[in-house]
């Protein structure tokens, strides 16, 4: 572990709606009220899975991942310099769009007020109702001068594949206002989470997270997205990376066979997603020895696209440290500082 | 700035034009519905000319992803008799199977599909009518050529009813499925299938393709050919990721997959990410017992077109050499316009030993003809 390092995906655990409240306009706590609406959980992180929560991280009593929890657990134990909070709740379930736009703004209130207010270690990541993309760009606006938002957060399934034209306008806030998108892991559970259908295990699911975000990234590419907003940047958060390899070199083959058919995609996709695509490190879904990691590394061809992430609280590893099996230090220290400083702009003051 | 993709000219590693060849992956094509005529019960020779063939998706002419050339073939595959590419047996010999010596054609009958039909009789006539038809016009015709087992998938039942009237028929190599079903296909109720397949001593195929009627992501539905082409190892992740997760081959341990068409370079990613969640999450699903990437190992093999192209050559090696080089089976996808030509579509040499196993060994021992 490098000490002072950027962690880029944690999660506070908002404790309940009810914890909304005080950020809501009277309206909709009054709506929810007469709705019986008390609770808006994701079925991706079922609160007693054991991906949701390490154990050694389950408090006795209350909700996880409070302030306290993580300070003692997520930054206090590897020096870390700065940890991007993404709040994962179920916003992006509703159909809704005017709900999906208040929980999210009160979200992100909540975010201010209970978390940065009171840790200057903590960054976090704009939550946007992307039911909606204007009420998602007007979200974006609403923080942009928050300096300690350091990026705008999608989940990986959503409507539709996240390079369709129609989002292009939250694309065009992210890039002015030097934003990064990070797409989470997640589903909005609007299409089945499988491209053959609904799978039957919560583990099945987790699994596909991995392809929904190649197909994503196709759709990015393909769409012309990075083309259109040459200075966006995306980070894929808590996608696994192995996967990468292999995908860049199918999307790179069949961009030289299709190209007429979307002509506007003028350089190579291994070379857009070198160029503006970065993804966190947790979870590890890696070969099972330092030996073949090392031979794997070769793979991703550069050393630039990982950012470090604990993902605290999830279970991802084991022991005191998130880092894979005999990562070379040089690799470390670019995925632990320089990589997310140098992908998120809104970082650079915390190392100067 | 428009980059140029420069021919590839990189040291081909030469087959020896002479080697034996087994293609696991050759589409043979009806020429017309007229044509099947007499493969199929005039009711429902009525039926098509009538109502058509209703499916899981809204085109009955011309294509939501209209594909990278016409009818997603070889430009110069279209035999001068006028049958369509894939529709004419001697073309297909003085074309493919002759001058690249392939001494066994494994026929996949996909465009499209009867599996896919909604009417469930006329699914499952069709598929028995193309059974026919495989026998008829190709296979008695060229002891190189085995057919597969074409059926009504999402009629479990009826899909099963058809393999066992097939089992025992040395024209027939195994039983074919396409990857986009209606359910994950690991799921209980395509279960019926793999236990007839396994009565039948026959392995099962998934090929790539198919309108199950989810959209090609789960975000939807993308815009372009060319995602639909990406999607298409992602959903082969998902189809084995279901496989194992719902204990299919602990339910039947003779059971043998091969995925056509997945690209392969995925596998040893999923297997690590199979591992690892099964650590924590074994306790969701107690019929899977083993680690995935074992089980996987035992019972899942792959053909190799299209092949993925590392801007590393060399790093296809480490890929082939995770999944196993008893696990890869070479394929052309005859007549399609990803064709990979066996003298030219591997980018690194492999040892002879290799070589043999990948072109022709595995397939043999994959369909049990040693």
């Amino acid at each position: 572990m490098i000490p002072g390092g950027i962690d880029c995906d944690i999660h506070p655990t908002l404790p309940g709606l009810r914890s909304l409240f005080p950020y809501l306009p009277e309206h909709w706590c009054e709506i929810l009220d007469q709705q019986g609406m008390h609770e808006l959980v994701s079925n991706n992180y079922p609160p007693g899975a054991p991906l949701s929560l390490r154990p050694d991280w389950r408090p006795e009593a209350g909700p996880p991942a409070q302030l306290a929890h993580i300070r003692s657990h997520a930054l206090d134990p590897w020096e870390t310099r700065a940890a991007i909070c993404n709040c994962l709740y179920g916003v992006q379930l509703l159909f809704n769009e005017d709900m999906a736009a208040a929980i999210a703004r009160a979200m992100n209130e909540w975010m201010a007020r209970e978390l940065l207010d009171l840790e200057p270690r903590l960054r976090a990541s704009i939550i946007v109702p992307m039911q909606n993309p204007g009420l998602a760009v007007e979200e974006i606006e609403r923080w942009a001068d928050d300096a300690r938002f350091v990026q705008v957060l999608l989940l990986v399934m959503g409507d539709m594949p996240l390079g369709r034209r129609v989002y292009w306008p939250v694309y065009a806030a992210a890039e002015k206002h030097g934003l990064p998108v990070g797409i989470h892991a997640g589903s909005a559970y609007h299409n089945p989470t499988t491209p053959t259908g609904w799978p039957s295990y919560h583990g099945e699911d987790y699994v596909n997270q991995a392809q929904a975000f190649q197909t994503q990234l196709g759709s990015l590419i393909y769409e012309g997205v990075f083309g259109k907003f040459p200075g966006l940047r995306v980070v894929l958060i808590e996608s696994g990376f192995t996967w990468l390899p292999a995908c860049l070199w199918r999307l790179t083959k069949f961009w030289r066979g299709l190209r007429p058919e979307v002509p506007w995609v003028d350089r190579s996709p291994a070379q857009i997603v070198r160029e503006h695509v970065r993804l966190t490190l947790q979870p590890v879904d890696g070969p099972p020895d330092a030996e073949q990691f090392e031979r794997f590394w070769e793979h991703m061809g550069s050393d630039a696209l990982l950012l470090f992430s604990s993902d605290y609280p999830h279970w991802q590893f084991e022991g005191d440290t998130p880092l894979p099996p005999g990562l070379p230090n040089a690799l470390a220290r670019k995925i632990m500082v320089d990589n997310p400083i140098a992908t998120y702009p809104r970082l650079k003051e915390v190392v100067s | 700035m428009n980059e140029i993709a420069a021919p590839r000219t990189l040291p081909r590693a030469d087959t020896g034009s002479r080697m034996a060849i087994a293609d696991c992956d050759i589409h043979p094509t009806p020429n017309s519905l007229a044509h099947m005529q007499r493969y199929l019960e005039p009711r429902w020779r009525r039926h098509l000319d009538t109502f058509g063939a209703l499916r899981r998706h809204g085109c009955l002419g011309g294509s939501a992803y209209p594909k990278g050339s016409p009818g997603a073939n070889r430009r110069d595959a279209a035999p001068p008799n006028g049958a369509k590419p894939g529709g004419d047996l001697d073309f297909m010999r003085a074309q493919h199977l002759d001058p690249n010596n392939v001494q066994l054609g494994i026929l996949n009958m996909i465009s499209p599909h009867p599996g896919g039909v909604q009417n469930p009789g006329l699914s499952a006539a069709l598929s028995a009518g193309l059974n026919d038809w495989q026998v008829a016009e190709w296979t008695l015709h060229d002891k190189r050529l085995r057919a597969s087992v074409l059926v009504p998938y999402e009629q479990p039942v009826a899909a099963a009813a058809e393999i066992d009237r097939r089992a025992g028929d040395a024209n027939f190599a195994q039983i074919l499925l396409l990857s986009r079903t209606a359910e994950p296909l690991g799921q209980r109720r395509y279960w019926p299938i793999y236990e007839a397949a396994v009565r039948a001593a026959l392995p099962v195929a998934v090929h790539a393709f198919g309108y199950g009627g989810a959209p090609l992501t789960s975000s939807g539905w993308p815009s372009f050919y060319i995602e639909e082409m990406i999607g298409h190892a992602s959903c082969c992740q998902s189809v084995l990721t279901s496989f194992i997760i719902e204990g299919v081959f602990e339910q039947f341990p003779a059971l043998r997959v091969m995925l056509v068409e997945s690209g392969f370079a995925w596998v040893p990613s999923l297997a690590w990410r199979l591992d690892k969640n099964w650590m924590r999450l074994r306790e969701e699903n107690p019929c899977l017992k083993r680690l995935p990437s074992e089980v996987l190992h035992e019972h899942v093999w792959f053909t190799t077109q299209p092949m993925e192209e590392p801007e590393e050559s060399a790093h296809l090696l480490d890929v082939m050499e995770w999944i196993g080089w008893d696990r890869l089976l070479f394929a052309t996808d005859y007549p399609h316009w990803d064709y990979d030509d066996p003298a030219r579509c591997l980018p690194v040499p492999l040892s002879a030993t290799q070589k043999a196993a990948l072109f022709y060994g595995n397939a043999r021992s994959f369909f049990r003809m040693d």
